[in-house]
């Protein structure tokens, strides 16, 4: 039996112990696979490649699905990552499968920058696992991974070398990520000519020191499967949802005028290799080694930058803590400055909205008054012209009383005329 | 090509895992929030389980059990019986030129047994001396300190920039507290401990000795056990309160833990001497009025409580401690600001009388 962990951790004074009958323990595996499998899995794979490659169809392809999506726009200005959750079911086994598609990779007429924006991607899932870690009240075994799992390089079927923009991407990620390269639309070389172009594609990455994923060969049960498809690399894959009847099967193909090819024929396309080694024998393990290996360097990286330091022994669990505190009373100190700056400027506006408001105050307290006496002043002219005129009423009126018994009186002395004449004369007087 | 599609399962129990041998089922269309994708044919998603099993086998399981009691209630006996290995040395008592120590001990041994391919570290953590004393004040102290020392151990482990590939896991993933047969009720020492230890680590109460009670007297007293339980709010694995804490836990899970309650605390009895009875060789006590076999469940609940420890929920037991008791001790010392020293019996203190 091969040496376990266990073993090799047990070490010193750990002796094995025979045991005189079942205990049951072997039903362990059971245990935690069952927890497992009622939790879900996830997976994330990346797609990376240019425009056209045929990326959304293989991943169609791989998963048997018809992912939903309208054929992405290639009109932006950068690359950006857009990427999709969809739930699977196969028996009992519930998996959360995110597709991420580089859309406008290789588009630009200066593609210097494009590796940028998939390398931040990346970070920032590896940043947000991180942040998760780091709370002080986590919850990470509900935590939804988004970590990329793997990473599908597109090549392009040109069937000479490796473009540069594919090298310098390829270099940029292979720290970061497990890498499998594939040779998209190969049905578009010859067989000769493709051996001929992964021989070379292999040798370039080779030179220049590119780390693609390597299949694992320790576990004997798959070593010897994952050695043969480690020569296989870089798979040169048909992508196509297509079902063409071949025989009296129907079976996923493309069909040309001279001739149709078979996706899941291994004389055809290492289509079925790629599915093999991606999900039916490798996908844990390519889990593991995100998060054992991409996460961890990603991790330390990112916490020596912060300033943290393993120094020695002695000092080792401090250090981290004690950063931390210095780092949060420094945080605490700028919050409460702020704090203080900000109260004062408060205050500050209160006092002078207040000013604004008691000099508005005055000025409608002086209007009030200032409307006031016009109004009273305005009244007593009114009440003196009421007065003129009611005085001229009465004066009227005494005279009209004045005049009719003068008018009684001259009709009783007799002579109506000179009280005509009289009257005329009034009359005349008045108007 | 596979064009069937059938009715979904429902979520595994243990007996119902699909080993990967048995050839493509056809896949089930899912019911995605996102809409938009139904699954045409096997893809081959479900051999992830074999994966992750055989994955597990190669890296093996760390476990540590404590038991806590005072002496003379047939611990190790009873974890060598469980582990049917001697993997716990009985001690034969003080003898008179030891003396007996004026606090608990934590004396931790580890060894490794492997069944069925699945290599397991076992680590029997003893702690002679509890309740042996006249005055047993504070007794339970260097154990909560001996917890969660380990727990600190892990954090140091975890926090480091450059990890581990495996952190050592030295936590204790339950313990198994010993209550004296007496037929009347819990001790004040029990309740004490109990409850002091049961937000920091697993606590499983186990009768000890039970074959000397009948079984009715046994059903009374583990009644009268259980209420004295509740009604000082011991909260015992399995815990109720974490329910609705881990997700994953169905209502399936949530009615055997009901169910497992009420049976416990389990009334054992050990013993590592084998007998033969109607023709087999079973373990069990000899005594003149016949033979108790351990793992007949007439006699007593040995075997319940070992189907429930390891064959059921041995993995339960680790997450919870991970996931839990773990987490609330980090996040209680991430908390504590400043003063940053290696823990003293006085922080033990500070951590363990903070109830929740």
């Amino acid at each position: 039996m091969a040496s376990t962990e266990i073993a090799r951790q047990a070490g010193e004074g750990v002796r094995a112990v025979p045991l005189a009958g079942h205990v049951g323990f072997d039903s362990m595996p059971d245990q935690l696979v069952n927890k497992s499998v009622n939790r879900g899995f996830c997976f994330n794979i990346l797609c990376v490649g240019e425009t056209g490659l045929g990326k959304s169809t293989l991943m169609d392809t791989l998963f048997n699905t018809k992912f939903e999506g309208e054929p992405t726009q290639h009109n932006q200005p950068g690359v950006t990552l857009k990427s999709n959750t969809y739930e699977l079911q196969e028996s009992n086994v519930r998996l959360k499968l995110t597709v991420v598609n580089t859309v406008g990779f290789g588009d630009q007429i200066n593609k210097e920058d494009s590796y940028k924006s998939i390398v931040e991607f990346i970070d920032a899932q590896f940043e947000a696992y991180l942040q998760e870690e780091l709370k002080i009240k986590r919850t990470l075994h509900s935590y939804h991974d988004t970590r990329i799992h793997a990473c599908l390089y597109f090549i392009a079927p040109t069937g000479h070398s490796l473009k540069s923009l594919d090298l310098v991407t390829m270099k940029k990620l292979d720290s970061k990520v497990n890498i499998i390269p594939i040779v998209a639309k190969s049905d578009a070389i010859s067989k000769s000519e493709l051996a001929k172009f992964k021989i070379k594609i292999t040798s370039e990455l080779v030179s220049n020191g590119v780390q693609i994923y390597q299949f694992p060969t320790d576990d004997e049960s798959v070593a010897e499967i994952n050695s043969t498809m480690n020569s296989h690399l870089p798979f040169a894959v048909v992508g196509s949802t297509e079902e063409v009847k071949i025989g009296n099967k129907m079976v996923k193909a493309r069909q040309y005028p001279w001739g149709t090819v078979q996706v899941e024929n291994e004389n055809h396309c290492d289509f079925v290799k790629l599915r093999e080694m991606l999900i039916r024998v490798n996908m844990e393990d390519l889990r593991e080694q995100t998060h054992t290996r991409h996460y961890e360097l990603y991790r330390r990286c990112k916490l020596e930058e912060m300033g943290f330091k393993d120094t020695d022994p002695d000092s080792k669990p401090f250090s981290l803590q004690e950063t931390y505190e210095a780092k949060r009373n420094e945080f605490m100190g700028e919050l409460q400055k702020k704090e203080e700056e900000m109260r004062q400027m408060f205050v500050q506006r209160v006092k002078e909205k207040e000013a604004e408001l008691k000099e508005a105050e005055k000025e409608l307290h002086e209007k009030f008054d200032r409307l006031k006496k016009l109004h009273q002043d305005e009244k007593k002219k009114l009440e003196e012209k009421k007065k003129t005129l009611d005085d001229e009423v009465n004066t009227f009126k005494q005279k009209k009383t004045a005049a009719e018994l003068l008018q009684n009186q001259a009709q009783q002395a007799g002579g109506s005329t000179t009280l005509k004449r009289d009257k005329e004369r009034k009359k005349q007087r008045f108007l | 090509c596979f064009q069937g599609l059938t009715k979904s399962q429902n979520r595994a129990n243990m007996s119902d895992i699909v080993p990967p041998e048995v050839r493509p089922k056809p896949a089930v269309p899912a019911k995605p929030p996102n809409g938009g994708s139904t699954l045409l044919g096997y893809i081959g998603i479900d051999t992830i389980i074999e994966q992750m099993r055989k994955k597990t086998m190669k890296t093996g399981f760390d476990f540590n059990i404590m038991v806590v009691g005072p002496s003379g209630l047939g611990k190790s006996t009873l974890v060598n019986t469980l582990f049917k290995s001697q993997v716990s040395r009985k001690s034969a008592g003080w003898s008179r030129d030891e003396k007996i120590p004026k606090t608990v001990e934590i004396k931790s041994v580890s060894h490794v047994i492997e069944e069925g391919g699945v290599k397991m570290k076992l680590t029997v953590v003893d702690t002679p001396g509890f309740g042996d004393q006249i005055n047993n004040d504070n007794c339970w102290e260097p154990i909560s300190k001996y917890i969660n020392e380990q727990f600190e151990k892990f954090l140091k482990e975890e926090v480091n920039i450059t990890r581990k590939k495996r952190i050592p896991d030295t936590r204790v993933h339950c313990c198994l507290y010993f209550i004296p047969p007496t037929g009347h009720s819990l001790r004040q020492l029990d309740v004490e401990f109990m409850k002091r230890l049961s937000h920091s680590v697993n606590i499983i109460p186990v009768i000890a000795k039970s074959d000397t009670m009948t079984v009715e007297e046994r059903q009374e007293f583990k009644q009268r056990v259980r209420k004295e339980l509740e009604m000082n709010g011991i909260e015992f694995y399995p815990q109720k309160e974490f329910d609705d804490d881990i997700e994953d836990k169905s209502d399936n899970d949530k009615i055997r833990r009901m169910h497992l309650q009420e049976m416990m605390p389990f009334a054992v009895v050990g013993s590592d001497k084998e007998y033969q009875v109607n023709g087999k060789r079973v373990l069990g006590r000899k005594t003149p009025w016949g033979i108790i076999e351990v793992e007949n469940p007439n006699h007593c609940e040995f075997a319940q409580l070992r189907d429930f420890l390891i064959r059921s929920h041995l993995q339960d037991l680790k997450e919870v401690t991970h996931n839990i008791h773990y987490e609330t001790y980090r996040a209680k010392r991430l908390n504590d600001n400043g003063g940053l020293h290696p823990i003293t019996s006085n922080d033990t203190q500070k951590i363990y009388d903070f109830h929740p």
